[in-house]
C-alpha cells in the first residue's frame, strides 16, 4: 500500500466517526469534552455553529452518529451523544451575545425563503450576517416547519423551539407567515436575487381500501393529524384508535393519541418488526406507553357498520427475502383479523409536492415529480432557485436538512456575488499535539468503562395526562459527567512520524486494541489478515507509513483504536504523538469574502 | 501519566484451546522507560503463553533485582510469582522447583544480576539441570542503577557517557555451553518472530533452558557506539536458522525443504523446526555450536536463534529420584511413615 496522506482533510476526518457520520458534520469529541468540563455554553455554541438548533436536536435527532460512534465497537453501546447535546443545550448560560449581532450593514442582495422549516431557517442564518435581506414565507403561523407541527411537544417542548427559531428570525429576517406560496412564478417576478424552496415533504399518503370513503370521517391522516393537535385544532379522539404503519410518525400519532384520550392503541405494521422504519427507541418509548405493536398485517378493509367505522380488518403475511434482499410479503392463509377501532390514523408515509411551481418556469422535475438538483451546490436548472431540506431529495431529518441549509447559503451566497457555485472552499482543519509535558495530554485520555448511561423518564402517570409534559428528563450534571467520559475523543488522532521510530515495539506490546503492527508490506487485501489482529472492518481505514529501516512499515488499523495514547506515552522517541484534529466545514461567513457583493 | 490499562480489547480477539485471550495473560501496566526492550520482552512472553494454551495458574514467575527483575509484574497477573533479592532468583527458583515439580518455572533476570551479583547461583542451576526456563534480559548495563556497564558490556563498547569498556564481555550464552546447559540460545527484543517460539520451546524442554535475549536500555545505553543499541544489534544479527515450535499433537503447517531444514523432536512429543540452517551447525552438537558462535564474534556478528538442545537432557529431578508426586502435595503419612519404618530404614544400615 502507498503511505497514507495525512494532509487529505478527509483522512483523520474519517477517523471521527461520528462527526464523519453527522450530516452537518458536528464536531462531537469538541463539545462533550466540554460538557465533561461543565462548559456548557461553549459546548452549545459549537454545536449552534454547526446544527443551528442544538436543544432540538438534543431530543429529536435521528443521530446518524450513534451507530457510527466507535465506542460501540469496543463496548455493547455507543455514546449518548445526542442526549449529551441535550445537556449542554438545558445547562446554558445566556448565548445570544455570543451569536452574530445585528442589524447587520445590507450588501443590497435579496432572498426569499419559501417555507419555515429547518433547512429555510439555516439558510437565513447563514446568509442574514453577510448583510442579506431574507423574506421567509410559511403558511403556518410560526416558524420551524415540522419542528413544529410534526414533533409532538412531549417529545420537542415548544419554548424550546421558539427559542431556537428566534435567534435566526431575530438577526432581522422579514417573515411571512400565515403566507401560502401558491405561485413560484409571483415569487420569481418579485425582485429577490435567489430563492431557496424549503418546503419539505407536506404531503401524507392516503390509504384508499375499501371503507374509506364511508369511514372517512373517523379516518385521518398522520401528518394532518400531528398538525391539527399542535395547532390545537385537535384536542381529542375516540377510545379505541389504529395507527396505521411503521414508521416514526406512526409513533408520533400513537403517543399523541394516548394523550388525547385514548385507553386502547394499537399500531399495526404490515411488514415484520425488524424491517419496522421508526428508530428503536421510538418503538421502546411508545411500547413503554402499553401501546401494542402489531407487524406481518397488512390492512384489507375499513370495516363500517351503520354507516359509521367500526374497525380495520387485517390479512396475515410472513417476510420472504430473495438473495438480493428484496422482500416480499407472503399471505399466510391463516384467518383475517379484525381489529375494532373509533378512529384511524394513517401514517404510511409522506410525498413532495410542488403544485404551486409552474412548470414553465425552466424549473425541471424528475422522477417521482422531485425537482432536479444538484447534490452539492443545491441549485436548480433555473439558476436563481436552489432547494434544500426534504424538498430537495424527498423526507430526511432535521439535521439533513440543516446540511443542506448550509450548503445551499454558500452557493447562494457564490451566485449572488456572480461566482462558479460549484467554487467551494475545502473544510477549515487544525491539527495541533496534545502533549502538556512527558506523558502529559490536554486530554482526558483514560478510559472510562462504563456503560451507557440511560436518561430518566417522567412518570408515565403524570407524562400521559397532558400531551405537552415532556417525557424525557434528560441527565443531570452528574449523569452528563459520566456519560461524557465514556467518549474515546477519536478527534485525538494518532500521528506517526517515521523518521523517528526506531522500531522498539514497545507500541505494539502496549496497544490495548492490538491496532499496531509492524509488516511487510504489500496489498491492503493481503495486508488486513496479515496484522496483529485482523482488519476485518473494510469500513475503517489502515494508516500506512512510509518504509521504515527494517524494510517494514507501520500499519495501523484505525477500527478499534480508544485513542488512550499509550502508544505515544510507551514511545521513546515521540515517533507518535497526540494531535487533536478539528474539521470544521466551511460556511458561507467562513468563505473568502462573505457576502461582500459588488 | 497512564497508570492503569484499559480493559477494552479487540473484538475478535480469539480464544485459546483454555479459553483465554491473549490479554488475559498481561499483566498491570508497565513503569518501565517507554521503548525499554524489557517490555518487548514481556510481550513475548504474553505471546508465547497465550499461544501454547497454557493455563495462568500452572506457572510461577521468579526475579531478581534490576529493571529486568521487574517485569514480571507486566506479564502473567494470574500466575505466581516472587520477586528475590538481588541475584538470587535461582536459589529461589531451585527451592520452588524441588518443593513442587508440577509448576512451569520462568526466571526472569538481568545482566546485571546474572553475570555479577547471580553468577555464582546460575553457574550452579546450570550445573543442576534446574528444569527452568532462565531469561536474561541482557542490555549490558545496570538499567535500574543509571546505566553503568554490567558484565556483559561488549569490549569496547561506548557508554552515554562517552567511554569505551576496557574490559571483556562475559558471554552468557557461550558460558551456558561451556558449563553443558541443555537448551542454549539467544534472540532480540525486536524480533517477536524469532523470540516467541524460543521462548515456547524452552517451556516445553525438560531441564535448564538459557535464553540470553539482547535488550536495549533506551535510556542508558542506546547511544551511537553501543553494542547494545537498537541500531547495532539490528546492523549485525545474524540468524542460526528460522526457528519455529510445533506444539505436541499439531502438524506442521509450513512444508520445508529438507536439505537446510532439521525437526528435532522434545520430550514432550512437540517439535522444533529449524530451517535455513547455518552451514556447519548442527543444534544437537555442543561443538559445532560453539565453533559457530565463536566464527560469529570473530565476524563481528551477533548470531540469534538456538544453538544447542540437548534431546535427551535429564533434569535435577531425574538425577535426585525424587518420587513423583510433587513433594508439596504428599501427605503426613508418606513424609512421615512411622517409627515402624524408622526402625527397618535403621537396621538396613546395621
Ligand atoms: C411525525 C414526524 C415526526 C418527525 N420527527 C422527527 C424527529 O424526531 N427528528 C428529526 O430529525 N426529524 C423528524 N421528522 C422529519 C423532520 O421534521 C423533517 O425532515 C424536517 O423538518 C424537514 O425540514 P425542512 O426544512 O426540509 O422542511 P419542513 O420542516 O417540512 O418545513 C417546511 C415548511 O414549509 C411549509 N410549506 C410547504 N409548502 C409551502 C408553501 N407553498 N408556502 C408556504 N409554506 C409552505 C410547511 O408547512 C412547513 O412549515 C419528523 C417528521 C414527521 C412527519
Ligand atoms: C544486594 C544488592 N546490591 C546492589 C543492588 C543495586 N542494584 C540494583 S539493580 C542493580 C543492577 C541491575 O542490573 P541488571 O540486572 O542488568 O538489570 P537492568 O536494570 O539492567 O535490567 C544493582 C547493582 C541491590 N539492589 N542489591
Ligand atoms: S467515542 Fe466519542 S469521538 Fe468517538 S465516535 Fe463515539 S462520540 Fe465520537
Ligand atoms: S491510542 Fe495508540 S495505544 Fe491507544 S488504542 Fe490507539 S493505537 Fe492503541
Ligand atoms: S533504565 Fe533502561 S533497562 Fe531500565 S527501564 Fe529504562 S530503558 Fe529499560
Ligand atoms: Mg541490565
Amino acid at each position: 500500500m502507498k503511505p497514507t496522506n495525512i494532509q487529505n482533510p478527509e483522512y483523520f476526518h474519517k477517523v471521527v466517526d461520528c462527526q464523519y457520520a453527522c450530516p452537518a458534520h458536528t464536531p462531537v469529541p469538541e463539545y462533550i469534552r466540554l460538557i465533561a468540563a461543565e462548559r456548557y455554553t461553549d459546548a452549545y455554541m459549537i454545536n449552534w455553529e454547526s446544527n443551528v438548533f442544538p436543544g432540538v436536536l438534543g431530543r429529536t435527532c435521528d443521530r446518524p452518529c450513534e451507530p457510527a460512534c466507535r465506542r460501540g465497537r469496543v463496548e455493547e453501546e455507543p455514546v449518548a451523544i445526542c442526549r449529551l447535546k441535550r445537556v449542554a443545550a438545558d445547562n446554558k448560560g445566556e448565548v445570544k451575545h455570543l451569536m452574530p449581532q445585528g442589524p447587520f450593514p445590507s450588501n443590497g442582495k435579496k432572498v426569499a425563503l419559501i417555507g419555515g422549516g429547518p433547512a429555510s431557517l439555516t439558510v437565513a442564518r447563514d446568509l442574514a450576517p453577510l448583510g442579506y435581506e431574507i423574506h421567509l414565507y410559511d403558511e403556518w403561523a410560526k416558524g420551524g416547519g415540522m419542528m413544529r407541527t410534526q414533533i409532538p411537544a412531549f417529545r420537542l417542548p415548544e419554548s424550546v423551539l421558539d427559542e431556537e427559531v428566534n435567534y435566526v428570525l431575530d438577526m432581522g429576517v422579514h417573515t411571512h407567515f400565515n403566507t401560502f406560496v401558491d405561485s413560484m412564478k409571483e415569487i420569481l417576478d418579485k425582485d429577490y436575487d435567489a430563492v431557496f424552496v424549503g418546503t419539505g415533504a407536506p404531503s401524507g399518503r392516503a390509504l384508499k381500501i375499501p371503507g374509506y370513503e364511508e369511514g372517512k370521517e373517523n379516518i385521518q391522516i398522520g401528518i394532518e393529524f400531528l398538525a391539527n393537535v399542535a395547532f390545537e385544532h385537535t384536542d381529542k379522539i375516540g377510545k379505541k384508535v389504529i395507527v396505521l404503519g411503521g414508521g416514526n410518525t406512526a409513533m408520533d400519532c400513537c403517543r399523541t393519541s394516548k394523550r388525547l384520550g385514548a385507553d386502547d392503541v394499537h399500531v399495526i405494521v404490515r411488514s415484520p418488526r425488524k424491517d419496522m422504519k421508526a428508530s428503536p427507541w421510538e418503538i421502546e418509548d411508545a411500547e413503554r406507553e402499553d401501546i401494542i405493536i402489531k407487524n406481518n398485517m397488512p390492512p384489507k378493509e375499513f370495516v363500517i357498520e351503520d354507516g359509521k367505522l367500526k374497525g380495520v380488518l387485517f390479512g396475515n403475511v410472513r417476510a420472504e427475502y430473495d438473495e438480493n434482499g428484496k422482500r416480499s410479503l407472503i399471505p399466510t392463509g391463516e384467518p383475517d383479523v379484525f381489529i375494532e377501532a373509533t378512529d384511524v390514523i394513517i401514517a404510511i408515509g409522506q410525498d413532495n409536492a410542488f403544485p404551486w411551481i409552474e412548470r414553465d418556469l425552466g424549473i425541471e422535475f424528475g422522477k417521482w415529480d422531485l425537482p432536479v438538483v444538484d447534490r452539492t451546490s443545491f441549485q436548480s436548472s433555473l439558476d436563481k432557485v436552489f432547494f434544500g431540506g426534504d424538498a430537495a431529495f424527498g423526507p430526511e431529518n432535521v439535521i439533513t436538512a440543516v446540511a443542506h441549509g448550509h450548503q445551499a447559503a454558500i452557493s447562494i451566497d457564490l451566485f449572488c456575488k456572480g461566482k462558479n457555485v460549484m467554487d467551494r472552499l475545502p473544510p477549515m482543519t487544525n491539527l495541533v499535539s496534545q502533549k502538556m509535558g512527558i506523558h502529559e495530554w490536554t486530554y482526558d485520555n483514560g478510559i472510562a468503562h462504563d456503560l451507557r448511561y440511560q436518561v430518566p423518564h417522567e412518570d408515565k402517570a403524570i407524562s400521559l395526562k397532558d400531551r405537552k409534559i415532556e417525557v424525557e428528563l434528560g441527565f443531570d450534571h452528574i449523569a452528563g459527567f459520566k456519560e461524557a467520559q465514556r467518549c474515546l475523543n477519536c478527534d485525538v488522532q494518532t500521528v506517526f512520524s517515521h523518521s523517528l521510530c526506531i522500531e522498539c515495539d514497545a507500541c505494539v506490546d502496549v496497544c490495548p486494541t492490538d491496532c499496531i503492527s509492524f509488516v511487510v508490506n504489500g496489498e491492503e487485501e493481503d495486508l488486513r489478515t496479515r496484522l496483529n489482529a485482523p482488519a476485518e472492518n473494510l469500513s475503517q481505514d489502515l494508516y500506512v507509513s512510509e518504509p521504515l529501516p527494517t524494510a517494514r512499515v507501520m500499519i495501523k488499523d484505525e477500527d478499534v483504536c480508544l485513542h488512550c495514547g499509550l502508544c505515544s506515552e510507551r514511545c521513546p522517541t515521540a515517533a507518535w504523538d497526540m494531535q487533536k484534529y478539528l474539521y470544521n466545514t466551511t460556511k458561507t461567513y467562513t468563505h473568502e469574502g462573505a457576502g461582500v457583493v459588488g | 501519566m497512564s497508570y492503569v490499562k484499559p480493559l477494552f480489547h479487540h473484538p475478535s480477539l480469539k480464544k485459546n484451546k483454555v479459553g483465554y485471550v491473549k490479554a488475559d495473560y498481561e499483566g498491570v501496566i508497565s513503569t518501565l522507560c517507554a521503548g525499554c526492550g524489557h517490555d518487548s520482552i514481556s510481550g513475548a512472553i504474553v505471546q508465547a503463553c497465550y499461544e501454547i494454551s497454557l493455563e495462568p495458574h500452572r506457572l510461577a514467575k521468579l526475579s531478581g533485582i534490576g529493571c529486568s527483575s521487574k517485569t514480571p509484574t507486566y506479564f502473567l497477573s494470574n500466575s505466581h510469582g516472587f520477586n528475590s533479592v538481588h541475584g538470587r532468583m535461582p536459589s529461589i527458583t531451585t527451592g520452588a522447583n524441588m518443593a513442587n515439580k508440577e509448576l512451569i518455572y520462568l526466571g526472569v533476570s538481568g545482566d546485571g544480576d546474572t553475570a555479577s551479583i547471580g553468577m555464582g547461583q546460575f553457574v550452579h542451576a546450570i550445573r543442576r539441570n534446574l528444569n527452568m526456563v532462565y531469561i536474561v534480559m541482557n542490555n549490558g548495563c545496570y538499567g535500574l542503577t543509571k546505566g553503568q556497564d554490567s558484565a556483559t558490556a561488549d569490549f569496547g563498547s561506548i557508554s552515554k557517557a562517552g567511554s569505551d569498556n576496557p574490559y571483556q564481555g562475559i558471554d552468557l550464552a557461550g558460558l551456558a555451553l561451556e558449563l553443558n546447559a541443555t537448551f542454549v540460545g539467544r534472540s532480540f527484543s525486536g524480533d517477536k518472530s524469532q523470540l516467541v517460539p524460543m521462548i515456547k520451546a524452552a517451556m516445553a524442554h525438560p531441564g535448564f533452558a538459557f535464553l540470553d535475549v539482547i535488550s536495549p536500555c533506551v535510556t542508558f545505553n542506546n547511544n551511537k557506539g553501543s553494542t547494545k543499541s537498537y541500531s547495532h544489534v539490528r546492523a549485525h544479527i545474524e540468524e542460526t536458522s528460522i526457528f519455529d515450535f510445533v506444539p505436541h499433537q499439531e502438524a506442521l503447517t509450513v512444508e520445508y525443504d529438507k536439505g537446510t531444514s532439521k525437526e528435532l523432536e522434545l520430550f514432550d512429543g512437540s517439535k522444533i523446526q529449524l530451517s535455513k540452517l547455518a552451514p556447519e551447525w548442527d543444534p544437537t552438537d555442543r561443538f559445532s555450536a560453539v565453533n559457530r558462535l565463536h566464527e560469529a564474534k570473530a565476524n563481528g556478528q551477533i548470531l540469534t536463534g538456538l544453538y544447542y538442545i540437548n534431546t535427551e537432557s535429564e533434569d535435577l529431578h531425574g538425577k535426585l529420584g525424587t518420587v513423583d508426586q510433587p513433594l508439596n502435595k504428599l501427605q503426613q503419612e508418606a513424609l512421615c511413615p512411622g517409627s515402624e519404618k524408622l526402625e527397618e530404614i535403621n537396621a538396613s544400615f546395621r
